[in-house]
């Protein structure tokens, strides 16, 4: 088989694979990057020494445990502390003060991971004197990495750009405040941790499950097509009261999508949207 | 979907070298152009720059972005670009590969993929052996494989590495790669 042939097989292979997972597991790929999940499901052929992914599916079907180290593989873990600290710069300095005159507010942290950024929203808020007022929920589809979130246990090695990032961000204290350092852990505070409610949602699948003030999802919509990116942001403007605040990833735009009408850019922030209030007539 | 596609990847000495090929460019090209170039800055100045001197279209390459002819794009600093088979851009901020992010390797393996044989792929000078890889897939796949000379090149080591891997590539000199990405952006 020459190469374009086998590439040929292999777009089969995929399509089959990601129907097998979603038919046996009810999670739904088939509307990822298709250059993401082949590139994810190739690696993890290599890994485990199959000759295709064929092989792999047979493996998906019949083994959970090989189905949820493909979870994993599916969904990027990479991610730290202030992660781009301007967005939480933008954060701090446009979006805190008008969450200062609620007297109560809900964050939505979509696509959590192992918690680092909602960890970092969470030590900005009690900053400012917040977190007492705030509900953080924070979802993730892998329930892998909610299991990690919620021990609030780091390796200690990534400390040294988390608390560049914090500075970059405007943090004003001292970034080891929030964590007990024990050799190469470090354990973060139990009051941040505890403002904190870790939940399994699936962005492709999942419905509404709160109205929210504010939802950060960043660096998630990246790995969907267009259907389905339309289809979490469908999702994210429902959840969100009038008024309420979106922030998306550096490289992730709202502009051409189906909620393009329904936002505005909020002031002075290069990644935060405002859910327009509708004029009642 | 276009046609063709030229991906090009650099390194350390890649800013001066890809001006060197870029430069033949006039105000119109057929082919559109990928390009990773490693560098350590956070926000990309690299399309401004190259903007100065260039007549068409240069940008940071956008996700889901359709891939147009007489446009030059930029991976954005901090992710991985990668090319989908219906000629659109997608971003991925996945780990390191060959400790880069955006790596030359994903770049050319996903545009081996969407555009086989219709994709010329262009490998610079660089201290590291990024991008041997996704050379290697774009010769599988009946594309055009291009190293800069290492004996000419400001680093030897990223052109040496493909060199190695795919034996039967094109090795140039910066000016007669200068002169291949004119002719094909003129449609010779």
């Amino acid at each position: 088989m020459d190469g374009q042939e086998q590439l040929e097989t292999e777009k089969i292979e995929v399509t089959l694979f990601l129907e097998a997972v979603h038919l046996k597991y009810g999670y739904d790929f088939r509307d990822y990057s298709r250059a993401h999940i082949k590139r994810r499901l190739i690696r993890r052929v290599k890994l485990m020494n199959l000759s295709d992914i064929t092989r792999l599916t047979s493996l998906v079907l019949y083994d959970p445990e090989v189905f949820r180290q493909v979870l994993s593989d599916f969904s990027i873990n990479v991610t730290e502390m202030f992660r781009h600290p301007r967005f939480f710069r933008d954060l701090r300095t446009e979006i805190v003060p008008i969450l200062r005159t609620y007297p109560s507010f809900t964050i939505w942290h979509a696509g959590c991971s192992t918690g680092e950024e909602v960890i970092s929203t969470a030590i900005l808020l009690e900053e400012e004197g917040l977190l007492e007022r705030a509900k953080i929920y924070a979802t993730d589809m892998n329930g892998a990495v909610i299991e990690v979130a919620k021990e609030g246990i780091y390796p200690a090695q990534d400390i040294k750009k988390w608390t560049k990032n914090y500075h970059e961000s405007g943090g004003r204290k001292s970034f080891s405040d929030y964590f007990v350092v024990n050799y190469d852990y470090a354990i973060l505070n139990q009051r941040v941790l505890k403002k904190i409610t870790y939940l399994e949602h699936n962005l492709v699948t999942d419905g509404r499950f709160i109205d929210a003030d504010l939802i950060l999802c960043r660096n998630v919509l990246i790995y969907f097509n267009k259907a389905l990116q339309n289809r979490a942001l469908d999702l994210f403007r429902d959840s969100l009261l009038p008024g309420g605040f979106l922030g998306i990833g550096s490289k992730e735009d709202i502009r051409f999508s189906s909620v393009g009408d329904a936002f505005e850019n909020a002031v002075n922030c290069q990644k935060i949207y405002k859910k327009k209030i509708e004029e009642i007539r | 979907m276009n046609k063709q596609l030229i991906v090009i990847g650099a390194s350390a000495g890649g800013i001066s070298a890809l001006k060197t090929v870029l430069s033949g460019i006039g105000d119109f090209s057929k082919l559109p152009i990928a390009i990773v170039l490693h560098i350590m800055e956070k926000e990309s100045e690299l399309p401004k720059l190259f903007q100065n001197f260039i007549e068409i279209r240069v940008k940071e390459a956008e996700d889901k972005e359709t891939i147009q002819t007489g446009h030059i794009y930029f991976a954005p600093p901090g992710y991985h670009l990668l090319v989908e088979e219906e000629g659109t851009f997608a971003l991925s901020t996945e780990a390191k590969v060959n400790y880069s992010r955006p790596s030359i390797d994903l770049l050319f393996e996903t545009a081996a993929e969407a555009y086989t044989d219709r994709l010329v792929g262009i490998l610079l000078t660089g201290a590291n052996e990024d991008g041997a890889r996704g050379m290697k897939r774009i010769e599988e796949l009946g594309g055009t494989v291009i190293v800069q000379n290492p004996e000419t090149a400001y680093c030897h080591s990223m052109p040496k590495a493909a060199m190695e891997m795919v034996p039967k590539c094109r090795v140039m000199d910066l000016e007669a790669i200068e002169e291949y990405i004119a002719g094909l952006a003129k449609g010779r």
